[in-house]
């Protein structure tokens, strides 16, 4: 793509702009507009009365955190129709995975069609950078990244090791918010 | 000796109000600031359950302060070190006991003043001590043996004594409307009216000596947009080394600071304690004085805020330019057009 270059045009040095106390007052106007109209929003609504937000703060515990409909979040293990893991122990994911996090176990399936499959699947969330390679990787849509579970938290270095169930079934993270 | 005790009393009480609105203007700073970015602001600290909009932060603060570790830097002059918190609060909260809170009145068969520090001299008091906070920012920024702090430090000098050059002259041609530095009488003048219905408060008089008052007013109490000494955000300022309460004796300073140049604009341009067509007298009276002063100087802190939250910081040659270049000329016109008018106004 060819480089284009924009002319940017200073604003002129007026004498309205260099007595500054014309250009303060229209910031005060701003300013003071969103103060009180946002205090009249506030009072409002502690009133009981519906309106607009007066802020836009998201008070994270209490509420839920708001997440982008792509964003990463912590990794789920998907199951087939009959509730059995999708992996097939490809182990592509494990070479992919630049925070070296997950570790597979391979064994033999029963079923000779899928042939291998997963005897321990491990994510180290503390290790994990969230790049989302693995689900990339992933050839039979076996490991997503849409858990929208971003309060991953653990008392121990240990239990941010999460195990194959507990990919699948997801599992309660000691809360903040208790 | 009464006398002497009564004084104390007073004195006292001005500190004490002082600082009681200088805890409250740490929670206005944080919630105005807040509402205006359309945010809610500080409301986590809880007493019982009870958040009352984070009213409870400066308290936390306040604790916090006193429980963090106090440390003093090897190498620091460690007397120096010391004072200079001392020297900055000590002298802002001196300035607060020579503001008018209330004229003379008469209650329950005593005759009171409810200026605690009355002097034929107040305003030249008032600034006296305001130029000596200086002295602390100066010794903070040397005695604490860094470099930050030492050019912190110096910025901050040459910014306060620039502005107190303008400020002085500024307050000056207000004083020669009224003909006396007496802040009480002061006010006392304000009580007339101009053409029998406007108050005839400072800033009707001299509308372009407040709007100088109010900025240069702003840079000596280091408040943003003119806050280059301490530069909380982005450059090093004179409090680098301090840690624990003798930070927080920085913080405080300024807003007392504030809370002395908002009572001296109250007292000179806004009338003092008077309320527009009442005649105040007695203990209800008095009541009345304090209550509408410390109302009015809660409205030039409230803009002085809301100023801060609106402009950017300036660069320090453009503050400089401001203050010798643009300020000090528009005092000196000021005064010349204020000695000007007096002189016609009395050979009338």
């Amino acid at each position: 793509m060819a480089i284009k270059i924009k002319e940017v045009t200073r604003p002129p040095r007026n004498f309205q702009g260099q007595i500054f106390i014309w250009e303060v007052w229209l910031g005060l106007l701003v300013t003071f507009r969103h103060l009180f109209v946002n205090l009249w929003r506030h009072t409002l609504k502690a009133m009981g009365i519906k309106t607009e937000p007066g802020s836009v703060t998201i008070q994270y515990p209490e509420d839920p955190a708001v997440l982008g409909r792509r964003a990463r979040t912590r990794h789920r293990l998907l199951k087939r129709e009959d509730g059995t893991p999708r992996c097939t122990a490809c182990l592509l994911c494990e070479t992919i995975c630049p925070a070296k996090c997950i570790r597979i176990v391979a064994e033999d399936s029963p079923d000779v069609i899928i042939e291998k499959r997963a005897k321990s699947f491990s994510i180290d969330l503390g290790l994990c950078v969230f790049c989302g390679y693995c689900a990339e990787a992933c050839p039979v849509d076996a490991i997503h990244m849409d858990s929208s579970d971003v309060a991953i938290t653990a008392y121990d270095r240990k239990d941010m090791i999460w195990n194959m169930a507990e990919l699948l079934e997801g599992k309660k993270s000691p809360s903040i918010a208790q | 000796m009464i006398s002497v005790a009564w004084t104390a009393v007073k004195v006292i009480f001005a500190v004490a109000t002082g600082l009681n609105i200088a805890g409250f203007l740490g929670w206005l700073e944080r919630k105005q600031s807040a509402v205006l970015q359309d945010r809610i602001g500080a409301n986590r600290a809880e007493i019982f359950g009870f958040r009352v909009l984070g009213f409870f932060h400066p308290i936390a603060d306040a604790l916090k302060m006193l429980t963090k570790e106090d440390y003093i830097p090897p190498f620091a002059h460690q007397p120096f070190y010391a004072m200079a918190p001392g020297i900055s609060l000590g002298f802002g909260l001196l300035g607060l006991a020579a503001l008018p809170f209330g004229g003379n009145i008469t209650a329950f068969g005593h005759s009171v003043s409810l200026q605690p520090i009355q002097s034929p001299y107040g305003l030249l008091l008032v600034l006296g001590l305001l130029s000596l906070g200086v002295h602390g920012v100066v010794m903070a920024g040397y005695s604490s043996a860094s470099n930050y702090g030492l050019i912190g430090g110096l910025r901050g000098a040459s910014q306060m004594i620039a502005y107190e050059v303008c400020l002085a002259t500024t307050l000056s041609s207000v004083a020669f409307v009224y003909g006396t530095l007496d802040l009480q009488q002061a006010v006392l003048w304000q009580g007339r009216l101009l053409f029998g219905f406007i108050p005839a408060w400072g800033i009707v008089l001299q509308p372009l000596g407040f709007l100088l008052f109010l900025t240069a007013a702003a840079a000596e109490t280091k408040r943003t947009p003119f806050d280059l000494p301490e530069g909380e955000s982005e450059i090093v300022g004179y409090h680098v080394e301090y840690s624990g309460m003798k930070f927080g004796m920085f913080l405080m300073t300024d807003f007392v600071e504030s809370i002395v140049v908002s009572g001296l604009a109250t007292a000179l341009y806004l009338g003092g304690w008077q309320v527009p067509g009442l005649h105040l007298a007695g203990a209800l009276g008095g009541l009345i004085m304090v209550l509408a002063f410390l109302a009015k100087v809660m409205l030039v802190l409230f803009l002085l805020m809301q100023i801060r939250w609106t402009l950017p910081r300036f660069r320090f040659d453009q503050l400089l330019d401001l203050g010798w270049k643009n300020i000090l000329p528009l005092s000196l016109l000021n005064f010349l057009l204020t000695v000007w008018g007096v002189y016609l106004w009395r050979l009338r």
